[in-house]
């Protein structure tokens, strides 16, 4: 989007501006003058792109450190030098129930895998899963008897973040790349690249939801 | 520290104690010294170097397993002990057989000694007689096999990856 800058206007067009709002809330403009005023204030979206906008800039991360990229990934979510704020996600919250974004820190062992699809479970939909660092993704150098080499065995993973630990610039990135699909335009990178576009955990739809409730509920009543 | 005349003189004192045979060696290497005591008699040796007149170590500072590969017997268990008063360590280390290893615990007393007990029959099969939860502590319950040991597989599972995703099956297709 381009983006031009014009010098404002003087105090007269603001002071304009200003009356016609007061002639507006008294019912003094009319047909066509009032329309004109209308659309100069309306802007127009469909409903799904302004939630998914609202979605996107009102990241909640969980605060849940796994190993040594959980360093990392406090000085991204929780410190003033690189900032998440810019990006709508400095709001950090320590218990999953108010959260919707997970970031899998760390090596993953077999007896942490089941907690941590708990935590996920008990998360609000819609979430988000970004798998970081090489360890969260394959196991990294850690590949032996004690851990679950991909945390894609058990969550269904949007973003993967390589790096052992990745800087918290690509961390940033990560999340970053993660707006871009909350809103719409989904990277499709290596679910293309398998063949498994789709295969994502579905998303409450309200449809399916409401008929299973009302095929209960007839159960229930007959 | 004893010196390699102290632990001798410790040495003594516990074959005094418990038996003759209880101490196999006293080995003083790298500014530490260590008993190296038979398997059975760990338990009373450990008791006499707690309660002892002289020279008491009243703390245990560590148990940990180890494998010896391919020395026979191969596993071993360390007691790491520690005097607060004088600042003195000492170890005390055993030697087992891989088939059915088992000590007496020491739980008893040294209460500190049940989670290290713990890791180290997690990790190596050692069985501690007398532990009052003798379970596994940091793999999962159902887990067959003690990982720790030298002749136990690494492990792990190959990932895919763009280098090698010709050799490997393609799940994805």
């Amino acid at each position: 989007m381009e983006v031009t800058r014009s010098k404002v206007e003087g105090g007269h067009s603001f002071r304009s501006r200003q009356l016609k709002a007061q002639q507006m809330l008294r019912g003094d403009l009319l047909d066509k003058d009032l329309e004109e005023f209308v659309e100069e204030r309306l802007l127009l979206t469909k409903f799904e792109d302004a939630q998914n906008w609202a979605r996107k800039n009102s990241l909640f991360p969980l605060g849940f450190g796994l190993a040594c990229c959980a360093i990392e990934m406090i000085t991204v979510i929780g410190s003033p030098r690189n900032d998440l704020a810019r990006f709508g996600a400095e709001a950090i919250r320590f218990t999953p129930r108010q959260a919707d974004l997970i970031i899998i820190s760390g090596r993953v062992s077999i007896k942490m895998a089941p907690v941590i699809r708990r935590i996920y479970e008990q998360m609000l939909e819609p979430k988000w899963v970004i798998s970081m660092g090489a360890c969260a993704s394959s196991a990294g150098m850690f590949n032996n008897y004690a851990l679950v080499a991909g945390v894609d065995k058990f969550l269904p993973v949007d973003v993967y973040v390589p790096g052992c630990p990745p800087r918290p610039e690509a961390l940033i990135y990560g999340i970053m790349q993660l707006q871009d699909k909350i809103q719409g335009s989904p990277h499709q990178g290596w679910r293309e690249r398998y063949r498994s576009a789709g295969t994502e955990e579905a998303q409450g739809d309200a449809n399916v939801i409401a008929n299973a409730e009302g095929a209960e509920g007839g159960a229930e009543r007959a | 520290m004893p010196d390699a005349t102290g632990l001798e003189l410790v040495a003594q004192r516990v074959r005094a104690a418990v038996s003759d045979d209880a101490v196999v060696s006293a080995l003083h290497a790298h500014g530490s010294a260590t008993l190296e005591v038979a398997p059975g008699s760990v338990h009373d040796v450990l008791e006499h170097l707690r309660d002892a007149d002289e020279e008491p170590y009243e703390f245990l500072a560590s148990v940990h397993g180890c494998d010896y590969l391919p020395e026979e017997p191969r596993l071993g268990v360390h007691y790491q002990l520690l005097s607060m008063d004088r600042a003195e360590r000492l170890g005390v280390k055993t030697r087992l057989g891989t088939d059915d290893p088992g000590l007496r615990s020491v739980v008893d007393l040294f209460p500190t000694a049940s989670f290290q007990e713990r890791e180290v029959y997690d990790f190596f099969g050692v069985e501690f007689d007398g532990h009052p939860d003798p379970r596994r502590i940091l793999m999962p319950e159902d887990y067959v096999g003690h990982p720790q040991r030298r002749d136990f597989p690494m492990g792990g599972e190959p990932v895919l990856f763009t280098f090698n995703e010709h050799k490997l099956p393609r799940w994805y297709d």
